[in-house]
This record gives structure tokens, sequence and C-alpha cells, in this order.
């Protein structure tokens, strides 16, 4: 928290003016190269894919089932969740097993922003000024074993305070998992705020994880446990639908889903006339994480 | 009983009430009060006041049994014709609001989405029977009539599936839907058998 104390102070509105400084800056250095034209495409490709997305979008509007299963639940059933104290355990095929407060956590390894778009299975979308660190920092500190292939993320069991898990809407405590070369990627997230303040309850507080070319529900919120294990794990989706949520989950518009278009998202706060935009390959992380699955069928790894 | 005129001035009650879900959500527009995906409430609003007006238009033959009064039946019409006008304003939303008549992706839901392709089946099927609303209809196919309105039933149960299939985990309401038509459907065996 000490890392960005500025920001703390700094209103949204100044918060937006000084990203849109930095945009239109960085769109002047793009003309002087690449000439006018390249201008108007970047602005519009900003236009469509870059405003962030507002502070009360992003916090009342959520998907998180332990709070409930409605939009506006986790806003309103997770102000008086507690998240201190809590340990987080890195366990299973390390060399050091270890437990760390999320005090320990946040003053071992400062937050910078980062900028993502997060893509929800559902078919909307947020582009979200995160606060954080890549997660393959933390996983440096255990020593990984050699036959360590895959990660799981399990998040808190807590039906005292979460009401959504006295329903059994998912096996709880909730799960998932990445393979340890999707986990060890620097675009993976240990998410510990937004836009400069720090993560509110509803957003998975106190830490949660953050994978930008996979659907939402990928990313799990509020984490006490990091396991290194040797087989894939099953993830609390797969189990309640396997026909419609498998392990690897990554964006891509070519893979339909029974219920929502994939081709297509609505970017959240547009209002009622803003058009759906074309959902891009990894959520337009292509460049970066493509090569992870090189030689993959990814319809059938879906 | 009910005079000639007093069901007139009922009838036009009757009609107000039945908009008061397109006033409810047009309010809530202008007031933008619909939150950060205004377009799904629409959608999701819309659906369902056609829902429950198929649940009000079925329950009009048993309440005329249970309680012995013809005036049921005299709004029965009224209802169906409000079953397809608010199917028709949530198709719209759909086609028009949410994908901007872009009819290739529409399509394309249509045939690979199940939820989608037995929601527009039953959107489809309701236009006879909106047509052959009226009283001329009603005279020129006499026996047939019966037979082609009979298509409700069927309709509503699309209704109802397509609900179960467009919901994500939480199967609460589409199930207390298909219970209530279940019992509204079940009236109808129950009568003919007797």
């Amino acid at each position: 928290m000490k890392n960005y104390k500025y920001y703390e102070i700094t209103p949204e509105k100044i918060y937006n003016k000084r990203r849109n400084f930095v945009k239109s800056f960085g769109l002047g250095l793009g003309s002087l190269t690449l000439g006018s034209a390249s201008l108007l495409n970047n602005a519009h490709a900003l236009k469509n894919n870059s405003e962030l997305t507002s502070y009360k979008d992003i916090t009342t509007y959520n998907n998180y089932y332990e709070f409930g299963t409605a939009k506006g639940d986790p806003y309103k059933n997770s102000q008086g969740f507690k998240v201190r104290p809590w340990n987080i355990s890195i366990e299973g095929e390390v060399e050091n097993p270890i437990t760390l407060s999320a005090d320990e956590i946040l003053s071992l390894y400062p937050s910078e922003e980062k900028i993502y778009r997060l893509r929800c299975v559902e078919g909307w979308s947020m582009v979200i000024p995160w606060m954080g660190f890549s997660l393959s920092k933390l996983l440096n500190k255990v020593s990984i074993k050699n036959d360590a292939k895959f990660v799981e993320f399990e998040s808190v069991y807590d039906p005292e305070q979460m009401k959504g898990q006295r329903y059994p809407v998912l096996n709880w405590p909730y799960r998932e998992g990445l393979r340890i070369d999707e986990a060890m990627h620097s675009l993976t997230t240990v998410v510990t705020g937004l836009y400069g303040k720090t993560l509110p309850n509803q957003n998975g507080a106190p830490l949660r994880i953050l994978v930008p070319w996979k659907y939402g529900f990928k990313s799990a919120k509020a984490i006490v446990k990091i396991k290194l294990v040797k087989k894939m794990p099953t993830s609390s989706w797969m189990k309640a639908s396997p026909r419609e949520y498998g392990f690897y989950s990554n964006v891509n518009p070519n893979v339909n889903h029974p219920r929502w278009s994939q081709a297509s998202e609505r970017v959240v706060g547009g209002g009622l006339l803003s058009p759906r935009i074309e959902t891009q390959m990894f959520n337009g992380y292509g460049d970066d994480v493509a090569n992870l699955y090189s030689g993959m069928d990814l319809k059938k790894n879906f | 009983m009910l005079t000639q005129i007093n069901q007139k001035y009922l009838k036009i009650v009757i009609f107000t009430l039945s908009l008061i879900p397109i006033f409810f959500i047009i309010y809530q527009i202008i007031t933008n009060q619909l939150g950060p995906e205004p377009i799904k409430e629409i959608t999701h609003h819309t659906g369902k006041s056609t829902l429950y007006f198929i649940i009000i238009t079925l329950a009009m033959t048993p309440l005329k049994k249970i309680t012995k009064l013809n005036i049921w039946i005299n709004y029965r019409r009224m209802f169906g014709l409000f079953i397809f006008f608010y199917a028709s304003v949530h198709l719209m939303t759909y086609v028009g609001l949410d994908y901007r008549f872009d009819l290739a992706s529409i399509g394309d839901d249509i045939i690979k989405k199940k939820y989608i392709f037995i929601g527009f089946s039953a959107w489809l099927l309701l236009i006879p029977l909106a047509i052959t609303s009226n009283k001329r209809m009603i005279k020129i196919l006499k026996e047939k009539w019966k037979k082609l309105h009979r298509l409700i039933y069927l309709i509503s149960l699309f209704g109802a599936i397509h609900y179960l299939w467009l919901v994500k985990r939480d199967l609460t309401e589409p199930l207390i839907f298909l219970v209530v038509l279940i019992i509204l459907l079940a009236f109808r065996f129950r009568f003919n058998a007797n």
C-alpha cells in the first residue's frame, strides 16, 4: 500500500486526464514516425478498446458468486468482508513451501499499474487499471520442483461471511488452474489494487489473480492457497459444466459457446447505443502469449 | 354482473395496466437507471414480460372454469396479443440494439445457439396466431381456429425451454415458470379428459 500512496489521493477524473495525456503523447509519437494514417487508426483503436472503464462500473458490476449470483450482489454483500488477517500458502511440488501474510506479500513485491482488458465469458468486457505484480516473482520464491506441471489456485471458503457459499451454486471453495508456463508468464498478475486504490472486496481483495488473455473466471479472487501440482487440476467451472468450460479457456472468437457470442463483445459502460466490438484472439494479447500454445488445437483444448 | 359499459371501461383499464412493463423500461432508460449493461437489462425485462403474459393468458380458461364466470375470456385475446407485443420488442432489442441488424451474426446465433433457435421459433409461431386473432378470422377458420390456437401450448413450452437454456447457473426462476406453466397446461388435459 505504501507504494502507491500518491495515487490513493488522486481522484478518478484527474486520473483519467493523466491517462489521456499519456495516450495523446503516445499518439503524437506514433504519428511522427508512421504518418497520419496510423494516427487515425490508433485513435479508432483507442476509442473502442482503451478507454478506461469507470471505477463505479468496475466495482459494482461483478461476477463473484461467493457473494451472490446477481451482478450487483458482490458490491452489496462484500462490504463487511474481513480481509485481515490473511494468509496465503504456497505448497505442493516446491522445495520451500511457505505461508505469507497478505501484508508481507504487499511489502515484498511492489505493485505497479497494469492496464489490462478483462473479457468475461458472458460477452462483455472492461478495461481496468489494476495495481499488481507478476505472479512469477512470487513463485520464484519457493523453488518449483521439476515435476510440477500445473498451478492450482484456491479461493477462500467462509460461508459465514460469504452468503453465496451457503448454496451449492459451484463446488466450493472456488478453484482455478494454469499450466506452469502460463502461470510464469509476465502477464499473469497478482492483483493488489485498482485505480491506484486498495483492491475493493467485491473485486477479490485482498489478493487475486489476473490472466488477461483468458476469460474472466480463470482469474481467481481472494486466494488463500497456491499449489504446484503434477496433474491438470479440475477447476470449479470445469466441474460445473465440462462441456462449456475447458481448462484453458483462452479468449477465442473461433470457439463457440452454447450461450454467449464469443465472436463479439460489448464494452461495459458504453450506454444504450454502444456497438459490439469484435473479440480478439487471446483478448488482444496474442503477440505475447500465442507461442505458449504453438502446435496445440485450441478448439479441442478450449 | 358487470354492465356492458363497465366491461368496456374495464378493458381500457386492463389494456393500460398491460402497458406498465414497457413504460417502466422506457422510464428507466430515460432516467438512466439500467446500470452498466442497459441492453442486457432491456432484453431480460422484455423477455420476462413475455413470459408473464403467457402465464396470464393461459390462466384465463382455468379461472373461467374455477369461478364459473365467463368474463375472463373477454380479455384472453388482448393478453395473447401482449405476448406477441412483448416478444417482438424482446426480439427487436436483440436484433436492433444488441446486434445492430448484423444479420450474419444473428443467423449464426440462431443456428449455433439452441436457446436462440427455440426462442426465435417461438416468435415465428406466434405470428399466425396474432394474424388470426380477429373475429373475422375466427368465423372463417371455425373449428380450425381452435386447433391453430392450441399452438400457444407449444409456444409456451418453447418459451420455458428458451429461459432454461439461457440461464448460466441458478435455475430457480426458469423452473418456477416451468412449474406454473405445467400446472396451467395440466388443467386443460384434466378438463378435456372429463
